[in-house]
């Protein structure tokens, strides 16, 4: 049966809930809340994607678009139409919801990698639209102003307010995954990874099952985007642009895409490379990310999450 | 033809042509299986045994011809829907689910019968969870039936070839079907092994299910058919019970360059 340890679920939920805590008190990291912010953005894309990779067997390499149409459509809904930007949340899931099923139906019903060239394809033609249609987007400059949440007046106004509420949407997204998996969905997706023809013959719906996971991955990225808007209060398209579709797939691949922890763990690992560690390297920092991917994939198939069972095996033997 | 046309026919397929490029598999093949029998389909290696298989579940369109199914026509319909009109299968090499134990393995074949929603199962919610333990009691029970039930929890991928061949039967089975289509489930099996799947195959008449036999092993064949269909490359060259078949000088030439004897 597919188990899921709770131990480091509780380790991993007192971490998040102690450390803004402990990063107040100490001068060294007080600004890594901020970055854990990023990491839980981060972090609702690769759960959603790494179902789409680790269980319906499909890469996307078009999941920035999703993340824009959710950070778009909170930035105009909110500035231009004035309206709630919970409302503007739910549209913008809506809206990806619907684009998953066009792009992803017609190539999900093939089989093999069609639904990366077709999302790759989709996510530079989005990037293209987010940086023409200037009138709605403001172009390549971006767009600000974006106001911040709130909910029954109480105001996610500062840094680690904001913390919590991300992290708190992260925990759904994992809890909700993480039940689906155990569930009869994930045992057929679980079906389908082992043999189609098998899972046809017991009466699964291959491209129903996948068009499904692929919407679910594109609602959370576009949440995702939302949140990132309504954070940042200003967005510009280089943030959704086809290099970040690629580096998500290197938080999946860097984790490990056989786990939904792979995700998290990804995720995290990946916001503090990009944003401490490795903005050093300027214009060099993707060849340090080639150069991190080659590696994993040579050295650690199973990613991060793998590592503990490696050494395991290795201190027994 | 020899099968009885009074009796209620479960599947009838009429002028079926299956052409790959210039290679026409199966040739104006007509079929008609009665209700809770036991069909075997025999010939020599490439006769489009395995073909009419993928024809009958879906996995292929014919070219030409229908395929008839309990009143539906089937032919041309994706896999998904012929299952849930009652067609279940296995495969001349295992596909089984070997990321799974044996019981998930069988518990995968009642999702026609359960509820599957995406929302449902992701809040965990009570009727998902009293569903799950529903069907592994079914499961179990099926197991019980194949004799596998003392190796429930073991991965399936750990079971050998006897073992594999037989939890693909239990999990066909776990669709509720109509009619199963067997293809070879004794193949690389030894004679204890082979007894085993034989007596299976007769419980599984008995259960009312009608049984679609490709099977090379002409003990078994002759032993538990109700009617034989002999394929010869892609033509049907003969019908009938196992005795008629046993002397037909068209099969024994048939099988003469294969070196099977015909028992
Ligand atoms: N998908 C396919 N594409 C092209 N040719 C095919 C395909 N499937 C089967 N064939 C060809 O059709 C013919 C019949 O094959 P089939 O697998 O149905 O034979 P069979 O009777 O099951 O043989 P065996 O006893 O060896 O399993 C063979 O010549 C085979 O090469
Ligand atoms: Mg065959």
């Amino acid at each position: 049966m597919l188990r899921i340890r709770k131990a480091p679920m509780g380790v991993g939920a007192i971490f998040i809930l102690l450390f803004p805590w402990v990063a107040e008190r100490l001068p060294a990291i007080e600004h890594y809340p901020d970055l854990m912010v990023f990491a839980g953005i981060y972090c609702l894309m690769t759960i959603g994607m790494s179902l789409l990779m680790g269980y319906a067997g499909q890469i996307s390499l078009g999941h920035a678009a999703f993340y824009g149409i959710g950070a778009y459509a909170s930035g105009i809904l909110t500035t231009q139409y004035n309206l709630n930007p919970w409302l503007c949340i739910l549209i913008g899931s809506a809206a990806a919801t619907a684009v998953a099923v066009v792009v992803g139906a017609p190539s999900l019903r093939l089989r093999g990698h069609y639904l990366a060239m077709a999302t790759l394809a989709f996510g530079i033609i989005i990037n293209i639209v987010f940086r023409e249609e200037a009138e709605w987007t403001g172009g390549p400059d971006g767009m600000g102003g974006i106001p911040g949440l709130d909910i029954f007046g109480y105001s996610f106004d500062s840094i680690h307010k904001y913390y919590y509420l991300v992290w708190i949407v992260v925990a759904i997204a994992f809890f909700f995954t993480i039940r689906l998996i155990q569930s009869p969905t994930g045992r057929a997706l679980r079906a389908i990874h082992a043999s189609e023809a098998a899972a046809s013959a017991m009466g699964i719906d291959i491209s129903r099952s996948k068009i499904v996971v692929f919407a679910f991955s594109a609602i959370l990225a576009s949440v995702a985007g939302s949140l990132y808007a309504h954070y940042m209060n200003f967005i510009n398209p280089s943030t959704f642009d086809t290099l970040f579709s690629i580096k998500l797939v290197i938080m999946i691949a860097l984790g490990g895409m056989h786990t939904i922890w792979g995700a998290v763990v990804g995720s995290v690992l990946f916001a503090f490379l990009s944003f401490e560690w490795l903005h050093q390297f300027g214009e060099y920092e993707i060849v340090v990310y080639g150069l991190v991917l080659m590696m994993v994939t040579i050295y650690l198939p199973e990613g991060l999450v793998g590592l503990p069972g490696r050494i395991a095996q290795r201190v027994r033997r | 033809m020899a099968s009885e046309p009074h009796r209620s026919h479960l599947l009838e397929i009429e002028d079926l042509v299956m052409a790959f490029g210039g290679l026409t598999a199966l040739m104006n093949i007509q079929l008609r299986v009665a209700k809770g029998t036991i069909r075997a389909i025999i010939g020599p290696n490439g006769a489009g045994k395995t073909t009419l298989f993928n024809l009958i579940t879906g996995v292929l369109s014919p070219t030409e011809g229908t395929i008839r199914f309990n009143g539906h026509v089937i032919s041309g319909q994706k896999p998904h829907k012929i299952a849930a009109l009652g067609i279940s299968r296995t495969f001349q090499t295992v596909e089984l689910f070997d990321n799974m134990t044996v019981i998930e393995n069988v518990m995968v074949g009642r999702h026609l019968h359960i509820s599957t929603s995406f929302f449902k199962c992701g809040l965990g919610l009570p009727a998902i969870r009293s569903q799950e333990t529903a069907i592994e009691a079914h499961a179990m029970a099926l197991l019980d039936f194949v004799g596998l039930a003392d190796k429930a929890n073991s991965m399936a991928d750990s079971l050998p070839l006897g073992e594999r061949k037989i939890l693909e039967i239990g999990r066909a089975l776990a669709t509720d079907p109509l009619l199963v289509c067997l293809d070879e489930p004794a193949a690389g099996l030894n004679e204890t092994e082979t007894e085993t799947a034989a007596r299976l195959i007769k419980a599984i008449k008995d259960k009312g299910i009608t049984v679609l036999l490709v099977e090379h092993d002409m003990k078994v064949i002759m032993n538990i058919s109700d009617q034989i269909t002999v394929l010869n490359y892609g033509e049907k060259i003969a019908e009938g019970t196992p005795e008629e078949i046993r002397g037909n000088p068209k099969v024994i030439q048939a099988y003469l360059g294969d070196s099977i004897a015909v028992v």
